[in-house]
Formats: C-alpha cells, sequence, structure tokens
C-alpha cells in the first residue's frame, strides 16, 4: 500500500503531539487523534491482517464500527484484549497492536498458502470432508488455522467497568445531522434528552463531508448544538455505542473513553428513542475487491479530512452512486484521481475530473496491494489504490431488534424501515438512505414533531452545498472469472452463496448459516445486502421478497468484563456472614458456603477429617458450640395466625399450646416436601417459623402468598427477624451443666424447660429466648439474642465451657451428627418427588380432616404408588469403608440393572464407630434387613437396608 | 428487560418480579376434588395470546398484585392490589 500523510491538514489530529506505538513488532510514529487504523494509514502499512479462512492478506476498508478486516489484538496498560476493531482503537502511547489470525506476522503469514487450495475448501467443507474416521480428529487442527484474536485468560481488568443507570425523554442514537437536530427539536420541546454518538466526537457525515448549516460552518453548528444540549442539562456522550434495544425501551450502551479507563456500560431507560445511526458504505463486488488498497470511498474522505492521509499516488474511485464524486474531487488535488461510475447518466459533474461512465469494474489486480484496475472495457488502469462506494446500508440495527420491519427501496438500493415501532423513530441516513442536508433536516423536523404534532420546531437550515444522491444497481455478475468476496470478514465469497442455493440452502436464514455470511464480528455490517442480491440474482426472487436475517443484540462487539463490570465473582451473588464471624477465624474455622452463608465447615485446619471427626466425638461425649445464626425465625402474629399455621403445614399446629415446639414439614401445592423445621407458639397469636437456613427467602415468600390470597392483612402479619437475632446452640450431655455455669436469666430445669419447649430469659439485660430443641438428637438448647449482644453471649459461653472441656461444632460434624440420628436436610435427603409420607411422617395424610397446602396431591395415584423411594438408612459390614454419596441401588430386570434409588448422605460415625448412610430407596420401608447392591462409578458394594435412625432410636439422648 | 409496575412501588425492572398465577385462578378445595381438576391447578396456565391478568409478586416490598398486560406486545396496560382493601 501506497498511502501517506501529507505535510498538511488533518482536522482532528494534533501534529504537536507525536505518539508512538508498534504493530507486528515494528516501532511507528502517529499522531494524537489518530485512530490505529490511521496510524497504520499514514506509515504505509497495507497489509493489516489475515482473513479467517484462506490466510489471504488484508488492508484496512472503512473508518468506523463496520471496518471487517483490520482486527487486531492490543496490548496497553499489562492487559491483552482480543479483536479491536483498529479503526476504533484511540492512539495512546505504549499501544501494542498483533494482527490477528497470522503468524509470524499479518506480512508473512506462514498459512497464506492455504488460499491456493481454496476451491477445496469451500463453504460448508467440513461437513463434507474430514468426516472419516472421525471429525473430532481433525477439528482441533482446523480451529487452530481459523479464527480470530486470541483470549488471555490470564486478563484481569485494574478496575470493573462502571455500570451507569439513567432515564431519559428522548434518546438519540447517533451524533450526525440528523441526531443533533433531533436532540436540539427534544430539547427545545422541553425533553430530556440523551444522545449517544460512538465516535470520539460528534458531527457524522458533517465532519468530513463538505455542508453549511444556519449560514454557519459544519463544524461550528456541530459545536454550537452539543454546547447547547449540554448547557440546558441534557447528556451527551461520545465514544459511546448503543449496541442493544431491548423491551420496554431499555437501551444498552458500551461507552469507551480516550483515556483508558474502563469502559462504562449505560442502560438507559429512554421515553422515546431516536435512532438516527447513519448508514454505511457497502463495497463493490468484482474479482479480488479484498485486496489491500480497495478502501471504502467515504472512509478514505475521512482519512483525508481528519487525518491528512492520501490513499495512493494514483487513486481510482470506482462507484454506482454520487457519494463518491466528492472524495474523487478532493483526493484530485494531492494524486491523479480517475472515476468510474457503473451508472451510463446521472451524477454531479464535476469540471476536470477524469471520468469513465457506463463501465464497471471487472477486477483489481495485485498480490498483496492493488496494482492496477480491469474495466468491463477491457481498459486496465495503473493505480495503487481503489477507493469503493457500493452503496450505502441504512443502520437500521436497533430498528429492527426493536422487531421493526424492513422494505426494499429501488430509490435509494437498500432495505428501509417499513411500518413505524411503538416509541422507536429512525431519522436520518437511517430511515431514507442518503440525501441532501436541506431535505434531511426537514424529514427529520417532520418526524420529531410528528408524535405531538404541537409546537412546530423546524431547527435547522442547510446553507452550504447539497450533495446529490442519487444510486444505480451494481450487485455481483456471478459468472465472473475471479473470486467475488462479499463477507470479507468470513471469507466468503459469491460462489459460495450459489452453492450454498445449489444444495437447496435458499432461505437467508439458512444461507447465513451454511456460508457463515454475515456471521462475523461485523455481522455483515458491508456484507448482508450483496449477500442478499447475490441470492436475488440466482434464485430469481426480488431482493424484497428474500426478508433478512435477524437483527440481534449488539449492534457491535462488547467486551464481556464490560457487561459483567461489578456484577461477578463474589459480587454475582453477595454470600451472607455471620455477625461472629470474627470469632470463628479466631477459632480456627475453616469457612465454607452453605445455603449462601458463610459458615464454619469445621476448626482447625490439619486434618479435616480428623477434626471433623472429633468435633461430633465431642458433642456425643461432653457438649459443644454451634453458630446456628442463619436459623429461619420468621415471626408470624394476627388474629388467625394458628389457621394460617394449620394451613400452612402439613402438621396440626394449632393444638401446640403457647410456650411450645413442634417439627412439622412444609409441603409445595404438588405435595412435595418443600422445607421442614420446628414451629414454636411463643402465645395464642404468635408463632415463629423456624425454617431451614438455605430456605428463609422462599419460604417468607411462600407465607406471603398464602396471606395475602387466603387470609388477608387484617388476620395475619409476617416479620422476617432472621437476621436480626443470632442463634447460639448449646448441645451435648452436658449443655445444661453449661449454661447454668453461664449465668443466664432463666429457669432451666426440666419442669420449666422440657424437650421442645421455649422460654424468654436475659443475659447481661439483653433479652434471649432460649428453645429446646435438638438437631443433633443429644440435649440441646437454642439461645437467640440481639446479634449486636452476641458477641458477649459467645464469649461467656466458651468461658463456660472450659470447665466442661467444651468444643465447638463445624457443619461438617453437625451433618455426621443429625446423619447418625437419621434427621433429614430437605434437598439433599429429599429430591422433587418426596412426600411426607416417604419420610415416614403418615399421620397427619391419614388423619387431618382441615386443608392443607399440598394436600390433594398426596392422595393421587403416584403418592399411593407401591415403588415410591422411602428414606432409610443403610448399614455396610464392619471395616467398610463409607458408602460413597450419589451410588445407586441396582436390581436386575430382563437381564439389565435398575436404579432403585441412591444414597443421600454417607459418613463415618465416631460414636458408633462404623460408617452411616441414608438412601432413598424403591419401597425401602418395607424392605428394612434386604441386603441391596450399589454400584458407584463401577465399584459394586453391599449394603443391608435399615431404619433411618441408626443411634439412639428411642431418643432418650434428648432428655438425659 | 420488561418493566412492570407495582401499584405500590410504581414502575420497576420486570427481574424485581415473581410470577404467581393468572389472576381468578380458584384453589380447588374438599374431599371430592378429582385428579383431572387438581392436576389442571397445578400445573394448568392460560398462556394466552393479547391480553391478560396475571397475579405477581413484587420480590422487594413483597405484595402481591394484578397486572395486566399485553403478552404479544408486551405493552403493561394496569396494575391492581390483590384486594380492593389494601388499597389504602
Amino acid at each position: 500500500m501506497t498511502a501517506f500523510r501529507l505535510a498538511h491538514g488533518g482536522d482532528w489530529i494534533d501534529r504537536e503531539t507525536e505518539i508512538r506505538f508498534r504493530f507486528d513488532g515494528c516501532s511507528y510514529a502517529g499522531f494524537a487523534g489518530d485512530t490505529l487504523a490511521a496510524a497504520l494509514l499514514a506509515n504505509g502499512v497495507g497489509v493489516v491482517s489475515r482473513s479467517f479462512k484462506y490466510h489471504r492478506p488484508r488492508g484496512i476498508w472503512g473508518g468506523g464500527v463496520e471496518e471487517p478486516n483490520a482486527i487486531v489484538d492490543i496490548r496497553q496498560d499489562g492487559l491483552r484484549s482480543p479483536n479491536a476493531r483498529a479503526t476504533l482503537v484511540p492512539l495512546r502511547p505504549g499501544l501494542e497492536a498483533v494482527s490477528v489470525n497470522a503468524d509470524p506476522d499479518a506480512a508473512h503469514d506462514r498459512l497464506g498458502f492455504i488460499d491456493r487450495f481454496a476451491r477445496f475448501l469451500p463453504a460448508g467443507f467440513y461437513y463434507k470432508t474430514f468426516m472419516w474416521p472421525d471429525w473430532h480428529l481433525y477439528e482441533p487442527r482446523i480451529r487452530r488455522m481459523a479464527g480470530l484474536g486470541e483470549a488471555d485468560p490470564a486478563w484481569r481488568s485494574a478496575r470493573a467497568a462502571d455500570r451507569r443507570h439513567a432515564h431519559c425523554d428522548l434518546l438519540v442514537i447517533g451524533g450526525g445531522p440528523a441526531g443533533l437536530l433531533a436532540a436540539r427539536i427534544g430539547a427545545a420541546k422541553g425533553q430530556r434528552v440523551l444522545l449517544v454518538e460512538s465516535e470520539r466526537r460528534c458531527g457524522g457525515s458533517l465532519r468530513h463531508r463538505a455542508g453549511g448549516i444556519d449560514g454557519k460552518a459544519a463544524a461550528a453548528w456541530i459545536d454550537e448544538t452539543v454546547t447547547l444540549l449540554r448547557a440546558g442539562g441534557h447528556r451527551v456522550l461520545c465514544g459511546a455505542t448503543a449496541f442493544g434495544i431491548y423491551d420496554h425501551n431499555l437501551v444498552g450502551i458500551c461507552q469507551q473513553h480516550e483515556d483508558g479507563r474502563p469502559d462504562t456500560l449505560w442502560r438507559v431507560r429512554a421515553g422515546h428513542v431516536a435512532v438516527a445511526a447513519g448508514a454505511l458504505e457497502r463495497p463493490l463486488p468484482f474479482a479480488n475487491n479484498d485486496l489491500p488498497g480497495v478502501m471504502s470511498a467515504d472512509a478514505a474522505l475521512r482519512y483525508r479530512v481528519g487525518h491528512g492521509i492520501v490513499p495512493g499516488r494514483r487513486v481510482v474511485v470506482a462507484t454506482n452512486n454520487d457519494s463518491a464524486y466528492e472524495v474523487a474531487a478532493l483526493l484530485a488535488s494531492d494524486a491523479d484521481v480517475t472515476l468510474i461510475d457503473s451508472r451510463a447518466e446521472g451524477g454531479p459533474g464535476i469540471a476536470g475530473l477524469h471520468a469513465r461512465r457506463g463501465v464497471l469494474v471487472a477486477g483489481a489486480i495485485g498480490d498483496s496491494g492493488v496494482r492496477a484496475v480491469q474495466l468491463s472495457s477491457g481498459e486496465r488502469l495503473q493505480a495503487d489504490s481503489l477507493l469503493v462506494s457500493g452503496g450505502w446500508t441504512p443502520s437500521v440495527h436497533l430498528f429492527c431488534q426493536a422487531r421493526g420491519k424492513l422494505h426494499w427501496s429501488d430509490a435509494a438500493q437498500a432495505l428501509l424501515p417499513a411500518a413505524p415501532v411503538d416509541g422507536v423513530s429512525v431519522v436520518g441516513a437511517a430511515r431514507d438512505g442518503l440525501m441532501p442536508l436541506g431535505k434531511l433536516f426537514g424529514a427529520v423536523a417532520e418526524a420529531m414533531n410528528a408524535p405531538d404534532g404541537s409546537a412546530e420546531t423546524t431547527g435547522a437550515v442547510s446553507t452550504g452545498p447539497e450533495a446529490a444522491c442519487g444510486v444505480g444497481a451494481f450487485w455481483p455478475f456471478l459468472g465472473s472469472q475471479g473470486r467475488i468476496w462479499i463477507d470479507l470478514q468470513n471469507d466468503v465469497t459469491a460462489k459460495d452463496v450459489a452453492l450454498a442455493v445449489r444444495e437447496n440452502y435458499v432461505s437467508v436464514e439458512h444461507l447465513k448459516r451454511y456460508t457463515t455470511l454475515g456471521m462475523a464480528t461485523d455481522q455483515g455490517k458491508t456484507s448482508n445486502v450483496a449477500g442478499l442480491a447475490a441470492l436475488s440474482e440466482i434464485t430469481g426472487q426480488p431482493i424484497g421478497a428474500l426478508g433478512t436475517t435477524t437483527y440481534r443484540p449488539p449492534f457491535a462487539p462488547v467486551p464481556l468484563a464490560t457487561m459483567v463490570g461489578l456484577q461477578g465473582g463474589e459480587l454475582l451473588n453477595p454470600i451472607r456472614r455471620l455477625p461472629l464471624e470474627a470469632q470463628h477465624r479466631a477459632a480456627g474455622a475453616i469457612f465454607q458456603e452453605y445455603g449462601g452463608w458463610l459458615r464454619p465447615a469445621y476448626y482447625g485446619a490439619a486434618d479435616a477429617q480428623a477434626a471433623i471427626q472429633a468435633e461430633a466425638r465431642k458433642a456425643r461425649e461432653s457438649v459443644a458450640l454451634f453458630d446456628g445464626s442463619p436459623l429461619g425465625k420468621i415471626e408470624v402474629f394476627g388474629p388467625k395466625a394458628a389457621e394460617f399455621m394449620d394451613f400452612i403445614y402439613y402438621n396440626t399446629m394449632s393444638s401446640l399450646a403457647p410456650g411450645r415446639c413442634r417439627y412439622g414439614f412444609m409441603l409445595s401445592e404438588t405435595g412435595v416436601v418443600f422445607d421442614d423445621g420446628v414451629l414454636i407458639r411463643l402465645a395464642e397469636n404468635h408463632f415463629i417459623v423456624s425454617c431451614s437456613s438455605g430456605h428463609v427467602g422462599a419460604v417468607r415468600m411462600r407465607l406471603e402468598e398464602w396471606r395475602q390470597d387466603r387470609f388477608g392483612r387484617d388476620a395475619v402479619f409476617i416479620h422476617d427477624a432472621t437476621a436480626a437475632l443470632a442463634t447460639l446452640t448449646v448441645s451435648g450431655p452436658q449443655a445444661r451443666p453449661l449454661l447454668q455455669r453461664a449465668g443466664l436469666e432463666i429457669a432451666l430445669d426440666d419442669e420449666a424447660l422440657p424437650h421442645m419447649t421455649v422460654a424468654a430469659g436475659r443475659f447481661d439485660g439483653a433479652p434471649i429466648r432460649v428453645a429446646r430443641i435438638s438437631f443433633t438428637g443429644d440435649r440441646s438448647y437454642e439461645i437467640s439474642i440481639a446479634v449486636e449482644r452476641a458477641d458477649g453471649l459467645w464469649r461467656r459461653l466458651r468461658e463456660a465451657g472450659q470447665a466442661f472441656s467444651a468444643g465447638l461444632l463445624g457443619i461438617e460434624a453437625l451433618m455426621l451428627l443429625r446423619m447418625e440420628k437419621g434427621y433429614v436436610v430437605i434437598g439433599r435427603d429429599t429430591d422433587g418427588t418426596t412426600m411426607p409420607h416417604d419420610l415416614g411422617m403418615p399421620g397427619p395424610r391419614n388423619n387431618r380432616k382441615a386443608e392443607f397446602v399440598g394436600r390433594r396431591s398426596l392422595f393421587t395415584e403416584a403418592a399411593n404408588a407401591g415403588n415410591r423411594l422411602n428414606l432409610v438408612g443403610l448399614q455396610v459390614a464392619a471395616g467398610e469403608a463409607p458408602l460413597p454419596v450419589g451410588a445407586h441401588g441396582v436390581a436386575m430386570q430382563d437381564g439389565r440393572p435398575r436404579s432403585i434409588g441412591f444414597v443421600t448422605s454417607s459418613g463415618s460415625s465416631p460414636i458408633l464407630q462404623r460408617p452411616v448412610a441414608l438412601a432413598l430407596i424403591e419401597a425401602g420401608a418395607t424392605r428394612i434387613g434386604e441386603t441391596i447392591t450399589l454400584r458407584h462409578l463401577g465399584e459394586m458394594r453391599q449394603a443391608v437396608i435399615a431404619p433411618a435412625c441408626a443411634f439412639d432410636p428411642v431418643g432418650d439422648r434428648l432428655h438425659a | 428487560m420488561q418493566q412492570f409496575t407495582c401499584p405500590f412501588c410504581g414502575p420497576r425492572d420486570e427481574t424485581e418480579f415473581h410470577f404467581g398465577a393468572d389472576a381468578g385462578k380458584l384453589r380447588p378445595e374438599g374431599a371430592d376434588v378429582s385428579a383431572e381438576v387438581w392436576a389442571d391447578y397445578l400445573y394448568g396456565t392460560e398462556n394466552r395470546k393479547g391480553e391478560t391478568l396475571e397475579i405477581w409478586m413484587h420480590l422487594i416490598c413483597g405484595e402481591f398484585f394484578k397486572l395486566r398486560r399485553d403478552t404479544v406486545t408486551h405493552r403493561v396496560l394496569a396494575a391492581m392490589p390483590l384486594h380492593a382493601e389494601s388499597s389504602r
């Protein structure tokens, strides 16, 4: 490539500030205000990447978001980001860019030879070849050879992307002439306006195309408008790309900052959205139209006006429309320019311009850059740069995401928005294609005033030169000898489209998936219309009848890290922490997450199993302290509280006397056990639902549902006090002496506080509630106290425990203790089919007359089947290892093994000196004593079905 | 993301809400509820195309309410408290 920078010119750069950067290992210099693409052009770097599939050399095509070729990995500030478009990367000191899919670099790629075998690698070749013996043998190699940038597994952002939420009356997407005017009109009407522009500065085409507004230069009008908006309290965001529009006008916007700060993700809820996203220039279809040096004419104009860059010494401008004439005219003062217009007539006459009319470009000639241009007339023009304009594709993506439909316009040679969508307008070139500025302003004013029709606000008048906007058809010629590239980024040619149609992939969605046309990171921004035109030519159907593929977010790639922001890692789902976490840490606790809470798994780091066994043994032999603070404490009050509890629970609760506790199940309406726990009746109309720690939120919701649906706010009141109270448990044969020593103001003798009762007391002046409830099978006291007083109580209990060498109990040891007793953990020892009678509690089902949640489901055919999974214990022979959790019981049926259930909990009991296990086994309750076979990962074991409770089946220890 | 209107808290993102049931769906009760009627209560939803009246819960304030919306256009038409007396 022979692009070069003039010694003068370049409205967007600061020639005083030189910036050094590296590309593919070489050092270059550019200026502040350059993008990486501009700086590469200025340095004459022609080949910037290798193509996705055939490893063909590719150069810079565009000037912005549409860029299909110049995809680079960026290394800056110690971070590596894959697949950046060089046209959007601002040049910053220290920037290092590496071309993707090239080895060692884009200019000398080792896999460049693949292109010579291209005829053997058409669309979908991998579906037809590499089949024997197995595609997976070839897949890794093929994947390595194709593709784009590399993700860096060690990538860590210094700071998370910000997320901001905003509301506005009018969101204008695009800061070109149409967007700026739309924003001005909205502001004038008193709307709160937010305008987003994906480039670094507002202006759109006004920045590089000739024009004057309201008697001012375009640049002055742009500045005036932005200043006016900001002064009026409206927001103007630059470098911000609206990438998706979602239900109810939620718009996702990714804002990149020039100074290298992490991105900002905006979630804007807009009353009305005006899409003024402009239009993107299309390539022209001719052989070798992917050669480096073939560039969008409009992009070339941008580089000339903005950066002082001329694309070559001998420039051919090929077009099917009027917009390229301005490009040719401007470049003619710096280079030898020839204009080729495919139309025989029309187009603005420009004096002194070398032009050919009614002639097509048949092909570009060259190896790694344009050397000549072959015309359909047979003439061959020497050239080192071929600028093309194949017409303009309106950026209707957001309109289509909002379920807008398109129609084909012959006048614009483009798909344009059809019927309007509620809450979304499309204005400017995105709606009508290119048009003269005066006409465009008129259309914008009309569209923006339309919603209310009130107070006509006209806005702007074009006072500069008016561009002509004619366009003619110029579509892929399928009989071409050479390869005509349609999708540059995914290496799809016109022949691939023809092949797909031959194989009957004639729907646009099938064509896309079979050829990968439009599937790359640019999502076919420059290729979709040419693909449709090719399909239209082959099938004989008009373009408008073919439909389009579905437009989905994001409009442009958004880094995942930007989407995540702070909502990753631990913050994705913040863990709940115990009020006494510091005290547990000081005691050597190893923490794990249980049901959303960070809790001590065990104490002492050395040998986890030994520690767990010792804790469990201590709790059985003397006494242990356990922090049960996450235990549910949902208070239920009201005149109908007892009736409410009867309806909620499987068990009758209204017969419970005040001051007493009862264990029970809550069922789903499907009859499945949803939660278990103890209900405490403090007073006639005051209950406490002590549900399992991990279920508090769900239980509260369930209570609310039935309260609001069935009882009403005058009858029942619910208050979740779980987080307000810490619950400290003392369990073991020495629990009562320990508590007596601790000096709580409460009567602890068994007449005053027998098993399953509750009493109020005080500790150091603070109210406490003591419940004799056991989850270990030993005498236990659960003491609830305000969180802020928990530390004092915990210290007092630990001091009092010294006389009994009391231990601490982590969750793992507690799980062993409850397992010995056959106490279930809902969701672990039960599944989505377990009903109360499967857990050995058929009583209420058989005896209760009143209605309760899930009742009818307990009497279905399935609920009464003989082969239901029942909770049982499993016992293995002395000296054997514990059974693996998840091992399946198997029975032979028709010569094949069949699962008859599975192990749900398993461990080694220190007090019994043998393994214990709980399992759900088919008809297990009627098969106590039977030996069954269990299988796990190929290993077979034998076990005897036993009652779930393996330790102290009579329950004497609860009172000992 | 849709925006629903809680009658107590105003318009909020849909992630703050939880679907309850079709409005007007009654819980069949009594000893003689047939398996078919019960199954329909458990698993049958109208899934109507167009305008619907549904019960939703606003997870943040914990209130159930009636939501009238269009399942085709996603337009939210009205939001009302579950019971008339709740509007106090």
